[in-house]
């Protein structure tokens, strides 16, 4: 069954920028996306186990690593899912400013290196 | 009265109103999971070597719920596609998948994962403590190999050996006639128990049973004082997981892809030499605390996500007839709610699961 009970109009179709042709051509690129986001699942977990310190010197290099599959992955969702890539410049405006204060809150927890509550940190458990 | 520019874009925006309302609501969810996961940074860092778990997690339990997300993630976009397309058959069967796959994800997590974390046992050791119970914790190695060491002791809780001098018999009893306990072995007329117990919970509620009345001559039982605590656990008799079992074992120096398993071997720990112990539950440490949190949190939004769809399911179809292009945006907004959900989980797999 497929019906159409009010056929869309070519002024709300050019509002949207999503016309009929569009959306077919865009149906094959979310499978492509979401066999991608897969792979890449598949990637963030086989390379968890290896240990990268080890080959490459220097710590944490497994958090770096997964965390940049973990970003390309959000960055795939965030383009394709979300229509980000053709999105209104009103939407980026805000998420550019969305994006400087999640990273100022994160920054804030750094500052207790500064000035650290003694019996907090280190050997609190003995 | 009527919403306006529920189709049509708002000249000034660009945008119809709901999808600026989505993404505005949006921005604010990312502070607040963006919180969260400071939180779990700060506690990360700030962890003695040693006392951030890895591997407690099951691995492929979870990268199967993470293919579920993305799955939906791909069915619900084809859902609004289908929409825009007119097909509102084809519309009803990715919404549907969708509505399966998101309560399939809560099953396996609510269901499955974390009733298995309330029933494994944890012990941390005493640091000075550590060398009784080496050949449990294989920590000399570690230390030759540079590498953090191991201060607690996991596995299955069997029993519990109880001291119950300073108990209240009565509140004794009706705590062990409760079923989930089944007494071992009784010792020096009663004073000393060996209780079998199916979880650490189970064991947390006899340490709470009141200790003995001080002052029986007094009549209101509001002024009883009395003798705490009144059970004392001495020991706990743990089936061990393989990983304390075989503590020198290289296979054992880094998490593995499949999950942790129970060995043979059952071992006594003297409650004294124990600085804490409880089921993997948020007390356990600060990890499960920030675990138990996020995918708390996360685990509502996709409930909400769930609820939402079920709803454009099941009574979308009048709008959709009057008018289709009302229904899709209404998909959309609620798609990208749901894909919001997706990308929090994108990162919380690899924070919590594999490093």
């Amino acid at each position: 069954m497929s019906d159409h009970p009010t056929p869309s109009t070519a002024a709300e179709s050019h509002d949207h920028g999503h016309s009929h042709e569009d959306i077919a051509r865009h149906v094959k690129g979310y499978f492509m996306v979401g066999g991608a986001l897969l792979v890449c699942t598949g990637l963030t977990v086989a390379l968890s186990y290896v240990d990268f310190d080890k080959y490459i010197g220097g710590h944490n290099w497994n958090f770096i690593v997964a965390m940049i599959l973990a970003a390309f992955k959000a960055g795939l969702v965030a383009a394709i899912f979300m229509h980000l890539k053709q999105e209104k410049m009103t939407i980026w405006k805000f998420l550019l400013f969305t994006a400087f204060f999640c990273l100022g809150l994160f920054l804030l927890t750094l500052l207790h290196w500064v000035d650290p509550i003694s019996g907090t940190t280190r050997s609190h458990h003995f | 009265m009527q919403i306006p520019y529920e189709v049509s874009a708002r000249p000034d925006t660009g945008l119809y109103n709901a999808k600026l309302g989505i993404w505005l609501f949006l921005a604010s969810e990312v502070m607040l999971f963006g919180g969260l996961f400071s939180a779990y940074v700060f506690l990360r860092v700030g962890a003695d070597d040693g006392y951030w778990p890895h591997g407690l997690l099951n691995v492929p339990v979870g990268t199967f719920n993470t293919a579920v997300l993305i799955i939906s993630s791909v069915t619900v976009v084809l859902a609004w596609a289908s929409l825009k397309m007119r097909q509102w058959f084809r519309y009803k069967c990715y919404m549907g998948i969708t509505i399966a796959l998101g309560i399939l994800f809560l099953v396996i997590k609510l269901g499955y994962e974390w009733p298995q974390k309330y029933v494994h046992f944890g012990a941390f050791i005493k640091k000075d403590k550590w060398s009784q119970y080496e050949e449990y914790l294989g920590n000399k190695r570690l230390a030759e190999k540079g590498l953090e060491p191991r201060p607690e002791i996991t596995g299955h809780l069997h029993e519990v050996e109880i001291n119950v001098a300073d108990a209240d018999k009565g509140e004794l009893d009706k705590v062990l006639k409760r079923g989930d306990f089944k007494i071992a072995k009784e010792e020096e007329e009663g004073k000393v128990l060996t209780v079998e117990v199916h979880s650490p919970g189970a064991a947390e509620d006899l340490t709470k049973v009141p200790g003995a009345i001080l002052n029986p001559e007094e009549k209101d039982p509001s002024k009883w004082q009395r003798k705490e605590p009144g059970v004392k656990i001495e020991a706990f008799e743990v089936q061990l997981d393989e990983i304390n079992a075989n503590p020198d074992s290289p296979e054992n120096d880094r998490p593995h892809f499949v999950p942790r398993s129970l060995s043979d071997k059952v071992i006594s720990i003297k409650a004294d030499d124990v600085s804490s112990w409880s089921a993997f539950v948020p007390k356990h440490s600060s990890y499960f605390a920030v675990y138990f949190t996020i995918t708390g949190l996360h685990g509502l939004h996709v409930l909400a996500g769930v609820i939402v769809f079920c709803y454009f399911f099941f009574f979308g179809e009048k709008l959709y007839r009057k008018n289709p292009e009302h229904m899709a945006n209404r998909v959309e907004v609620g798609g990208l709610f749901w894909h919001f959900v997706d990308l929090v989980w994108i990162f919380v797999f690899p924070i919590f699961y594999l490093l």
